[in-house]
């Protein structure tokens, strides 16, 4: 059965989205790409430091994937809008995670700025894929800014505590018609699969699969996790009985 | 895009086919979905799913507890005009019927507003007949002008207004909308308005939206039962809320589904609504929005409006007449249909609570 | 003269282009991006455009990211 995602244009075929920050060596990269399955991949845009020898992350991944590039250390829209031009100008495809962060403490994503930041870029002809607290009134305002997704966080970023926004991110997936994309916070395979089953379109993940102890080995079991909840969502939960399958209290009187 | 094009989605849509494929297991696993999707509400609507009425009405009955908790509101409706330009073969006012016609005084309308206060009730419904000359905006603005010292709460049931006409409205003291489509199947709906402008089909679809553009606070449809094929008018009912629902998201929907009544005049509904189909049109409605209102008026019978409350029914009308200065006068001009439940506030109110509900008079009031 | 790269001062000899200015750095065209003074230089045009004293530049690369 046919079950692509698509986004930008582009016809995807897995739906977990994997983040390259943080791992232990990025020679593992290649290969956890590889058992994920993933076609789109985060990257992030840094000054270089020409005192030190660095390498390119760009090495690292397959030409065949999506780049993905966020908008890390943006504080506000115009720093956004500045670091995803360049990003464009690097020549690695016109597709911008738009990552607003103006709060160290909590490291919670600045709605606001991210709706400016969405408008601009999406009229530049970016697919533009906004990080976001989930919240109904942005999640429209992004839609009609021209957002190709939305992708609220399930916990705050890089604290693998699972899908605590679950009521919200479920509003989001009922309530707007564009892919809803689980991103921060997913810190189990199980988790992934929850945010499957409700219907999110993808999720991405970083820091649980480059912090765990097997990097390779968590990124399989997040692919087949994704895959999982996937398959629960098309294929519809089965019914919880919660009613009383013999009398009929409620509707007797229609028997009369 | 508005509500005309979804329409025509599903115009050439193969209703009987699609329930022909719906078995027991979907019709209970669409009982305990969270959101239903649109063909969801439709399966619902389905004869199958007319087996499953008691675990409908439980999960109606907890979702409308939910929603709205132990509560109906009462309203009463309040006939400023019976003067009318259309041609509708099922209503009373139709301007071939020889009825006599009549047209309050604001003088009338104080006293028939006193009359319907005393009784407690601080929600009113006004309605006329279609007529530009005999019921125009200007006049219903000052009944508007008049109700607002006796009620906090004041919708209208007129003829379609452009979105300027509602917005004067709603700044004279106008809160809510019902109007009705009366039928969504656009060749029925030109048979059966024979003359008149009403025959424009979508100035009337799309009145509601106007409404909701113009901010009105809550907006009321539903289709005249008896005219159509029930399960398809319900559906496009349903969908009709939803699309308001979704697009504007700071009115209250709700829906009505009033089933045809007697009145003047000798057109018979074709399609009968039963007791039991009117309860899975009311339940599949609940499932389908949760959050809307649902109204039942004294069309229907006392003992069955009783036995609708907790099931999903959230606004009734109470101590009723369709007659222009019913509440007050003596002398009685023709009424639009015949009422079912005549019974008086009072007594609804006893009933209400009897069945552990609290009645409702007063809901809000714009400050 | 003297431009600031990357928030550094750094001497360099008058006349040079940008592309051999990134090449004396061992960059890799092909993977950077570079803002002139705030504009973005398009890679093909980076041998006609000299640096210029007191210029601003920022070399930006890839890195991991989430």
């Amino acid at each position: 059965m046919s079950d692509k995602l698509m986004i930008g244009g582009k016809e995807l075929n897995s739906r977990l989205f994997l983040g390259t920050g943080k791992f232990p060596d990025n020679r593992l990269i290649p290969e956890v790409i590889k058992k994920s399955g993933a076609e789109v991949v985060t990257v992030a845009l840094r000054r270089i430091d020409f005192d030190s020898e660095e390498e390119n992350m760009l090495n690292y991944i397959p030409k065949e994937c999506i780049l993905m590039p966020n908008t890390s250390g943006a504080r506000n829209a115009d720093e956004a809008v500045r670091i995803a031009r360049l990003a464009r100008a690097a020549g690695c495809g016109n597709w911008i995670k738009i990552e607003v962060i103006s709060d160290n403490k909590y490291l919670l994503p600045d709605n606001f700025e991210t709706v400016k930041a969405t408008e601009i870029l999406a009229k530049e002809g970016f697919v533009v894929l906004p990080y976001m607290c989930p919240e109904l009134m942005t999640a429209k305002r992004l839609r009609d800014a021209g957002a190709a997704a939305v992708m609220p966080l399930g916990a705050p970023i890089g604290t693998n505590k699972g899908l605590k926004t679950r009521e919200l991110v479920k509003i989001l997936v009922d309530e707007i018609k564009l892919p809803i994309i689980v991103d921060a916070g997913l810190g189990k395979p199980s988790e992934a699969a929850e945010a499957m089953e409700i219907g999110a379109a993808a999720v991405l993940v970083n820091t649980a699969i480059a912090t765990a102890g097997d990097p390779v080995i968590m990124a399989e079991a997040f692919d087949l996790a994704v895959r999982a909840g996937r398959k629960a969502y098309i294929s519809g939960v089965g019914a919880i009985k919660e009613y009383a399958e013999a009398s009929s209290p409620l509707t007797g009187f229609l028997n009369d | 895009m508005g509500f005309y094009e979804k329409y025509l989605e599903y115009k050439a849509f193969n209703y009987e086919k699609y329930f022909e494929r719906i078995s027991d297991e979907a019709v209970l696993r669409i009982i305990s979905k969270d959101v239903l999707e649109e063909l969801d509400f439709l399966a619902l609507l389905s004869e199958r799913a007319g087996r499953f009425l008691e675990q409908m009405a439980v999960r109606s009955r907890q979702l409308t507890l939910q929603h709205f908790g132990r509560v109906i509101f009462l309203y009463t409706p309040l006939y400023l005009a019976n003067y009318c330009v259309n041609q509708c073969v099922y209503c009373g006012f139709n301007v071939t019927n020889d009825i006599s016609r009549k047209k309050l005084t604001l003088e009338e309308v104080e006293r028939e507003a006193k009359a319907i206060s005393s009784t407690g009730l601080r929600h009113i419904l006004v309605l006329t007949g279609e007529s530009r000359r005999e019921s125009s905006v200007d006049y219903i603005k000052q009944c508007v002008e008049v109700l607002r010292k006796y009620f906090c709460s004041i919708a209208i049931e007129v003829y379609p207004l452009d979105t300027e006409e509602y917005a004067e409205l709603i700044e004279a003291g106008v809160d809510g909308l019902t109007l009705y489509q009366e039928v969504y199947n656009e060749d029925t709906y030109s048979e059966i308005h024979l003359k008149g402008p009403k025959r424009d089909y979508l100035y009337r679809l799309d009145a509601p939206e106007r409404a909701c553009k113009a901010s009105m606070r809550s907006v009321n449809i539903g289709a005249l039962l008896g005219l159509e094929d029930w399960r398809k008018e319900a559906f496009m009912t349903g969908l009709h809320g939803k699309y308001l629902q979704n697009e504007y998201p700071d009115t209250e929907i709700s829906v009505s589904m009033p089933r045809m009544r007697p009145h003047v005049g000798q057109f018979q509904p074709k399609y009968e609504v039963s007791d039991r189909q009117l309860v899975q049109i009311m339940l599949a409605m609940r499932l389908f929005m949760p959050r809307a209102g649902i109204t039942i008026s004294t069309r229907e019978r006392a003992e069955f409006r009783d036995n609708l409350i907790g099931l999903g029914v959230t606004r009734m009308s109470a101590g009723s007449t369709t007659v222009v200065g019913g509440y007050t006068q003596e002398e009685k001009s023709g009424g639009q249909f015949d009422i079912s439940d005549g019974r008086s506030v009072e007594e609804m109110k006893r009933m209400i609570y009897g069945k552990g509900y609290q009645p409702v008079f007063k809901d809000w009031q714009a400050i | 003269m003297v431009v600031v790269l990357n928030g550094k001062q750094v001497e360099e000899e008058d006349g040079l282009s940008l592309h051999d200015m990134l090449l004396k750095r061992g960059i890799e065209p092909e993977r950077v991006v570079v803002e002139l003074n705030y504009e973005i230089v398009e890679r093909i045009k980076w041998k006609d455009t000299p640096v210029k004293n007191g210029d601003r530049l920022e070399v930006l690369k890839f890195v991991g990211g989430g």
